[in-house]
Order: C-alpha cells, then sequence, then structure tokens
C-alpha cells in the first residue's frame, strides 16, 4: 500500500470518529466546541515547525517558517485559553 | 533526544486519542473542563514530540514563534469580551488558513523546480495551499462583517456566482499546470486566485447567517490542515484536520437545519438586509392592530406567573442584557416564579453563542434549554419574555405557505398565554419579514433598549 492510500485510510477512519464524537456535543457548548477545534488545528504547526527548522534552506523559507510557527501558536493558546475561561462559566446551580 | 519515526508515531497516536477524549468532553458541561485538559496535554505532546524529530536541525526561528505566539493568543484570549467571541474565532480561522498556505509554499521552496516532489505530492500540496487562502480571506471578511468594519449586508452582483465558477475552474486548472510543470509561480497563481476566492465566496452572507458562515469556515480551516497532513505524510495532521472538518461541517448542517435552508442556498448568499429601515413599517404596523405594554404591566403579570421564559436572541448580546436579565430571574426566582432561558440554535451571530453570554452572567446551565427539549413547555406557561430576538419566534414559520421563512422551526412562543416583546423599534426582523406574533391577542409589545428594559423591570419586581 502506497503512503497515500494509508494516509487516505486513516483520514476517512478519523472522518467518521469525528462525525460520531461531534455529534454527541451538547448544544449549549458548541461555541466553546468551535474554540477548541479552532486550537487543535493550531496543530498545522507541526508542519511549521518542520518547514521552519530544517538546515539550509535559505534565509526566505525560515522567515515563512517562523510566520506559520507563529500564527498556529496563536491560535493553539488563544484557542486553549478562551475555551478554558467559557468552560469556567458553565456552572451548575449552586 | 531524538526520536525515532516509531516513538514519534507512538506519541501523535496518543495526541490523536487525547484529542478525541477532549471533544468527547463537551459532551456535558460538567465534563468539559477535563476534556479541554485532555486537548491540552494531547497538543503538548505533539509539540514536543516534533520539536524531537530528528529533521528539525535549527531551533531559533521555532522558539521565537512559539513564545511570541503564546504571548499573543494568551493576551487576546483573555482581553476578548465574550460578545466579541464570534469575531475571535473568525479571526484565528484566518490564521489557521495563513499558516496552511505558508506551510505549503514553505514545504515547496526548498524542494521544488528540482524534480523532487512527486506529482501527487505537488497536488497534495496545491490542496493545502487553496483551501488554506480560501479560509484565509474569507475568515478576514467574515470578521470585518462581526466586527462591523465591514457592512453586514449581503454584498450582490451581477453575474456573481459566474464569476466564482470561472475563478474556481481556473484556480483548479492550475493546480493541474502546477502538478505537471512543477513551477513556483503556477502555485504562487493559483494562491492568489483562491485568496480572492475567499473574499468573493464570503461578501453575498448577511449578517444573520453568520452562524453558518462562522461553522463553514471552521470546517475549512480543519480540511487545510487534513490536506497539509497529506503533503507533509503526518498522520496527526490528517486525523486532527478530519475532526475539525467534520465538526464545522456538523455544525453548518445543524445551523441551516435550523433555518429550513441549504448550506447552498446559504452559500449562495443573498438573504435578509432587504427592508430593515423601512419608516413606513411602525405606521402599517399600527394599523394593523397591535399591543403595546408598559413595564409595569409585564412585571405585574411576571410576579403572579408560576412560570416564566425569556427567549433572548442577538438584539440581548448587542445591548449586553444578559447580566439584568439574570437578576431579573434571581428576583423571579425568589418569589417562587419558575424560569428558563429558551435558545434557538441560530440565536446571535455563531452556534452556542447565547448560551456563552447567559453562562458569563450565571445563569446556571439547568436553567438554559434548547428549541426541542422547550417548545413543549410554552402551552403551560404565563408569560414568555422576549428579548432582542424575532424570525424564531415568528408563527408565519409555521401558518403562512407563502412566508419565505416558512418551514423554520420555531420556538413555540405564541402558545404561552402572555407574551412580552421587547424591541427597539417597529422594524421587521433580519430576514425583513413581518412577525405575525404581534397581532396576537396575547402578545404586546415592549419598547426601548433591552438592557434599560431589563433593568427597569428588576426595579419594579423589586417593589411588588
Amino acid at each position: 500500500m502506497s503512503e497515500l492510500m494509508i494516509a487516505l485510510y486513516i483520514f476517512v477512519l478519523a472522518c467518521f470518529v469525528g462525525y460520531w464524537v461531534v455529534w454527541g456535543v451538547t448544544p449549549s457548548l458548541h461555541t466553546p466546541l468551535i474554540s477548541l477545534t479552532n486550537a487543535i488545528s493550531g496543530i498545522i504547526i507541526v508542519g511549521a515547525i518542520l518547514v521552519a527548522g530544517f538546515d539550509d534552506v535559505g534565509p526566505l523559507a525560515e522567515a515563512i517558517g517562523f510566520f506559520a510557527v507563529l500564527l498556529a501558536s496563536i491560535n493553539i493558546f488563544g484557542g486553549f485559553v478562551v475555551t478554558s475561561r467559557m468552560l469556567a462559566m458553565f456552572k451548575k446551580k449552586k | 533526544m531524538r526520536l525515532g519515526p516509531d516513538l514519534l508515531a507512538l506519541v501523535y497516536l496518543a495526541a490523536a486519542v487525547l484529542f478525541i477524549l477532549g471533544l468527547k468532553g463537551l459532551t456535558h458541561p460538567a465534563s468539559a473542563r477535563r476534556g479541554s485538559s485532555y486537548a491540552m496535554a494531547g497538543m503538548a505532546l505533539a509539540i514536543v514530540a516534533t520539536l524531537l524529530n530528528p529533521a528539525v536541525k535549527s531551533y531559533g526561528f521555532i522558539i521565537a514563534g512559539l513564545i511570541a505566539g503564546a504571548a499573543i493568543g494568551t493576551a487576546i484570549a483573555l482581553k476578548i469580551k465574550m460578545a466579541a467571541m464570534p469575531q475571535l474565532v473568525a479571526a484565528l480561522h484566518s490564521f489557521v488558513g495563513l499558516a496552511a498556505v505558508l506551510v505549503a509554499v514553505g514545504t515547496y521552496l526548498p524542494r521544488g523546480q528540482k524534480g523532487a516532489l512527486g506529482a501527487v505530492l505537488l497536488g497534495e500540496l496545491f490542496a493545502g495551499a487553496f483551501i488554506g487562502a480560501i479560509t484565509f480571506t474569507g475568515s478576514l471578511v467574515a470578521f470585518g462583517k462581526l466586527q462591523a468594519l465591514i457592512s453586514g449586508k449581503p454584498l450582490r452582483f451581477k453575474g456573481q456566482h459566474r464569476l466564482n465558477l470561472v475563478l474556481a475552474l481556473v484556480m483548479i486548472g492550475c493546480g493541474a499546470q502546477f502538478v505537471q510543470h512543477d513551477q513556483l509561480w503556477i502555485l504562487l497563481a493559483a494562491i492568489f486566485i483562491a485568496l480572492a476566492l475567499g473574499v468573493l465566496l464570503i461578501v453575498p452572507i448577511g449578517g444573520a447567517d453568520m452562524p453558518v458562515v462562522v461553522s463553514i469556515l471552521n470546517s475549512y480551516s480543519g480540511w487545510a490542515a487534513a490536506a497539509t497532513g497529506f503533503t507533509l505524510s503526518n498522520h496527526l495532521l490528517i486525523i486532527t484536520g478530519a475532526f475539525v472538518g467534520f465538526s464545522g461541517a456538523i455544525l453548518s448542517y445543524i445551523m441551516s437545519r435550523a433555518m429550513n435552508r441549504s448550506i447552498v442556498s446559504i452559500m449562495l448568499g443573498g438573504f435578509g438586509g432587504g427592508k430593515a429601515d423601512d419608516p413606513g413599517a411602525a405606521a402599517a404596523a399600527a394599523d394593523k392592530g397591535i399591543k403595546t405594554a408598559a413595564v409595569e404591566d409585564a412585571v405585574f403579570l411576571m410576579a403572579n406567573a408560576s412560570k416564566v421564559i425569556i427567549v433572548p436572541g442577538y438584539g440581548m448580546a448587542v445591548a449586553q442584557a444578559q447580566h439584568a436579565l439574570k437578576e431579573l430571574m434571581d428576583i423571579l426566582e425568589g418569589k417562587g416564579v419558575g424560569v428558563k432561558f429558551a435558545i434557538h440554535p441560530v440565536a446571535g451571530r455563531m452556534p452556542g453563542h447565547m448560551n456563552v453570554l447567559l453562562a458569563e452572567a450565571d445563569v446556571p446551565y439547568e436553567n438554559v434549554s434548547e428549541m426541542d427539549e422547550i417548545n413543549p413547555e410554552f402551552s403551560t406557561t404565563d408569560v414568555v419574555l422576549v428579548v432582542g430576538a424575532n424570525d424564531v419566534t415568528n408563527p408565519a414559520a409555521k401558518k403562512d405557505k407563502s412566508s419565505p421563512i416558512y418551514g423554520m422551526p420555531i420556538l413555540d412562543v405564541y402558545k404561552a398565554k402572555h407574551v412580552f416583546f421587547v424591541k427597539r423599534s417597529m422594524k421587521p426582523g433580519y430576514s425583513g419579514v413581518d412577525n405575525l406574533l404581534f397581532y396576537q391577542d396575547n402578545c404586546s409589545l415592549v419598547f426601548g433598549d433591552a438592557k434599560d428594559l431589563a433593568e427597569k423591570m428588576a426595579v419594579e419586581l423589586k417593589a411588588v
């Protein structure tokens, strides 16, 4: 099986997992769901790190990598912090 | 320390599992915080493991970017007001999109044009770049609309959809050329067209359709990450991208269903914003026999009710009336009156917007009900107070087959014994459709600012 096929298997199965998990999310938490998925889509930082960290890529690729890491990092921290802030507000009756 | 490929893959697998547990936590408010901690742990694992990847040689730029991003992200997230959450989310989506474009170009630059990249990889690279570019500019436009930097009204012109179609075809053509000829300028041309497409796709969509737009862009940002994962053969990126992509897609579906419109019709845009400022509307409405009520009337009936339901909408967010409504709720509950909030899925500017604002005002989540859950209760409710919602309470959606909103699920406010409808003016709702509720005998309008009126009601109630 080629690299692409393995990736495709993983992708399709992950789609199903995502489908089932997200349908279970309660509507009252849809905003935190969006901000949490926002934070985890910052996982693109993995790609950004690989761009920025390669040897001898030249200053342009390095600069591009730096900006990609910066943006993804804003997403991760911004997304998680704001999700935590929101979730802390959802309280039960005292 | 360096991680071998298998160990790296194992850590990524753990991160993926933690992300699943994180999303699963959002099934209930009680488990949500634990869930978000799982997701954070997954992210920390993924970042550390990637830094220990032997392919990473230099750390200066990475650490600088990480720290600067952490500082900026945390500062924004701590400062942002809850009412501005839709804007923040749109801005963050745009960052993911731009990052995907940068990663695609950054991956290509050192290796491309030398035949080092196969056709499949070039195709994947193109996909990551164009989805990222559309996400980037589309989210910027959504941000501009939500932040009121640009008009929330749909922007339409002749041949709009045809132009978009032509651009999309040219872009895909560029992609095909890029795969064949492996030239940087073709990739950049495709990215440029995608950037334009992102703008053109979102400008025709009006303000009240924003919950769908935010969800769709959420979805795009996921697909952009997944496509990048294909480029880099990084399975964690593929998995996470698929979760986010599906999450956004499901939310878009839920939102469009709650408006009884197809995602396609929303994306084509142009709905609403039509005759919202018609000055003749007030006079015409008065002729048709609407009733108005004073704060005292509403207070008297609420104080003597056994059950009150409050229906908030975007107007509550604009007036920042949630704290005053919470006070009203406390006073009523102190008098033995049961109080609930009823939320329509598309109330506000993003999915779950009202729930977050009410949570901010310390309304316990047990007092907040979703549409399907609360609709059977309206017929046994003494008083309904509608604050800043309109179309989602319009019985025309059920009774008038010629109405543009016919078939849209609504909150069955019209079944209650008394309805007090807080309104700034006689302007019709976002859809431009007249609300039939106003002409019912059980409905009275209370004119004024939502926050002022809620505060006045609280003061009056205390005195009763």
